[in-house]
């Protein structure tokens, strides 16, 4: 095989894998254009504002029934006092996880169905997803709660943070933005989409920040260990290179007198 | 002490726990016959490790199985959340949840690729036909192990690919629907339908898979192994009765498999520590979110090793043939020892024939596979459809062609550059 020829192999392989391993290639969802969240699960002080926009605007209707208090207290840098007096509105002991005292039959009469507990939300649904959403919601008088979404059409929860957003229509009247700009300038920021028609007490950017915080806590409860995964991942590495330097020597060894 | 004075005089040997055991249990001759004195080819390439890695994959599941069984909890109510509470409070309860999960991809890639290694080289080949056999007995239990286990954590997924799987049973004519009655337990995927697959999954399987793979490595051990010349190395031995190209398993192929298991080991816990998700192909996504027998996901695909023959399934519109198709492409490379009528085993020694139709099967697996990933539609249909034509071809017609191919000269002994 020549140079060339084995230059067009490798490329070839490579983008395969890429294409066979890249993130969402099986996502649960439609092709909808998504934004990119561009959170990082490794910053403390974002994960810090997002526990605390959960469990202010997020934790009344929705749980994350496999999360612990003190598991977040303790990844995130938070003492108990500090759990209890600020985050804790539903619970008493720290070791208890994140519930709602909500029934599931009030929750289903008001809502037309249960809110999911959010624990792997970002597993299931990809952190794109969420920040897309949360920036999709747009006033619709016809619907039952006076929201809709451009991501999820005929979206059963409300637009809660529409205090801290504003509130905004698609920018072609009664158009669904997702139909109508869905296409090319859909990556980024897809706030050109909508008017707004009164204004939140958030600017724009501030929200955006909020929104990815938010996410970004929920991408940390999906897999509270992630960090810590990783980390001992480097270890075992080294450990693997290190043991595989010394059974290629004594392979070599122990073949050298076979011809 | 007089015990032991009495050995002496009885054996020729040192005396010793060795000598003792001996005399009540066959072990050094065990040893013997199948580690340090069983001789096999020197000349074995990369494609020789996959066995090794076969059985040290079987040792991850089972002894990380084990634990994870000490807190899963084989209910409908429970066992969604029982896996959730294995990787958040267990200790290193994530790690050996991700070993299983990723050992169970691990177990097919490595399966496949030794599989491939006997087409290549004809290993399945006279006088080897039923180490070929129990091999493939070995794959199909492996199978309903994995489709068992990946019930088991009640995820969407997992829910809804057995209610499809299951449901195909009931295709067949007349015995169709009490089969799939018979195999949920239920008249839907319950609750009842957990709790066999987890007794399935975690006895009688692993004790049938364990069982196997003993009888295949006795049924090798009686013929010898094949090498990649596809010549047999027992004609020509020295005066000892060792064959001159064999060397012995231990310690000549114990260090290299040994090499091989540790680069096993860094890419499997590449996955299990950077990627155990791998994308969404070794952990769904969609499986993130417990099971809910009402609403049904949009897209229902089965984990990458089993869509090759999920391809073939749904490019078939009639329901019953398309059972049948995939029963038949699972179970046709069993008759390879008496479809292949080539004079030589391996395909060092085959003609150009072979290497397209070897390669036509390649592309026509992984072709499938991935399409089997890809919603059933427009091209895709087409393209699944054109494959599994390729894929039935390549073992139907294969008396035909195998014959046609024209041969090399086989040499004398193997071929070995140091």
């Amino acid at each position: 095989m020549g140079n060339a020829m084995k230059t067009v192999v490798h490329s070839a392989a490579i983008i395969i894998l890429a294409a066979t391993f890249s993130g969402d290639a099986v996502a649960a969802g439609g092709g909808a254009k998504l934004d990119h969240a561009g959170n990082n699960v490794g910053n403390t002080d974002s994960l810090q504002r997002g526990m605390s926009n959960f469990m202010n605007y997020c934790s009344g209707c929705h749980s994350a029934k496999y999360v612990r208090y003190n598991t977040l207290g303790e990844a995130l840098g938070l003492s108990d006092d500090q759990l209890i007096e600020n985050l804790m509105f539903n619970a008493d002991k720290t070791h208890e996880t994140i519930n709602v005292s909500m029934r599931q039959a009030d929750a289903e009469s008001w809502f037309a169905q249960v809110p999911p507990d959010l624990s792997l939300i970002a597993r299931s649904k990809g952190v794109d997803h969420i920040y897309t959403f949360l920036r999709s919601y747009y006033a619709e008088d016809a619907s039952r709660t006076g929201w809709n979404n451009t991501l999820v059409a005929g979206v059963s929860m409300p637009h809660v943070l529409w205090q801290l957003e504003g509130i905004k229509e698609p920018a072609h009247g009664d158009d669904h933005a997702a139909d109508a700009e869905g296409g090319d300038d859909g990556h980024g920021d897809s706030s050109s989409d909508y008017t707004m028609i009164s204004a939140g007490a958030l600017t724009s950017e501030e929200y955006d920040q909020f929104v990815r915080d938010t996410v970004n806590f929920l991408a940390f409860i999906s897999e509270p260990v992630q960090l810590q995964r990783k980390q001992i991942g480097v270890w075992v590495m080294a450990f693997l290179i290190f043991f595989f330097i010394l059974a290629l020597m004594l392979k070599k060894e122990i073949w050298k007198e076979v011809k | 002490m007089a015990r032991a004075e009495s050995d002496v005089r009885i054996g020729q040997e040192k005396p010793g726990l060795m000598q003792w055991i001996n005399k009540r249990f066959p072990l050094d001759s065990m040893l013997k016959e199948h580690v340090t004195e069983y001789y096999a080819s020197k000349n074995f390439n990369i494609w020789y490790v996959f066995g090794v890695l076969s059985m040290v994959v079987l040792i991850i599941q089972l002894l990380t199985g084990l634990f994870l069984t000490m807190n899963y909890k084989p209910s409908a109510a429970e066992a969604f959340a029982s896996v959730e509470y294995i990787m958040r409070d267990v200790e290193f309860g994530w790690l050996i949840r991700y070993m299983h999960s990723t050992g169970a991809s691990a177990f097919f890639v490595v399966v496949y690729l030794h599989m491939f290694r006997a087409m290549m080289y004809g290993s399945y080949r006279k006088p080897r036909e039923l180490i070929w056999i129990i091999g493939m007995l070995i794959f199909i239990v492996l199978m309903a192990e994995a489709f068992m286990g990946y019930l088991l954590p009640w995820g969407q997924m997992s829910y809804w690919g057995a209610q499809v799987i299951v449901s195909l049973f009931g295709a067949i004519p007349v015995l169709g629907e009490p089969l799939v009655e018979l195999i949920r337990g239920d008249f839907s995927i319950s609750d009842i339908t957990l709790n066999r697959f987890f007794a399935l999954h975690v006895i009688a399987l692993p004790l049938a898979l364990l069982m196997l793979v003993v009888v295949h490595i006795l049924a090798l051990h009686e013929v010898g192994s094949n090498n990649p010349d596809g010549i047999e190395i027992k004609e020509k031995k020295d005066a000892n009765g060792v064959p001159l190209d064999g060397v012995a398993f231990h310690p000549f192929h114990t260090s290299k498999d040994l090499v091989a298991i540790v680069v096993f080991m860094a890419l499997f816990f590449a996955v299990v520590f950077f990627a155990p998700e791998m994308g969404g192909y070794f952990l769904e996504h969609a499986n993130f979110e417990p099971a809910n027998r009402l609403k049904t996901p949009e897209h229902i695909a089965p984990v990458w090793y089993f869509t090759p023959f999920y391809a073939i399934l749904r490019a078939v519109p009639h329901k019953l043939t398309g059972v049948v198709l995939m029963g038949a492409a699972v179970l046709l490379p069993l008759f390879l020892p008496w479809l292949d009528k080539s004079p030589v085993r391996s395909i060092r020694y085959k003609g150009m024939i072979t290497k397209l139709a070897l390669g036509a099967f390649v592309v026509a697996f992984i072709g499938l596979g991935y399409l089997g990933l890809k919603p059933s539609s427009g091209l895709y249909v087409l393209l699944a459809r054109i494959l599994t034509v390729v894929y039935f071809a390549f073992f139907v017609l294969m008396p035909v062609w195998s014959k046609m191919d024209k041969t090399k000269a086989l040499p004398e002994r193997v071929v070995y550059h140091g």
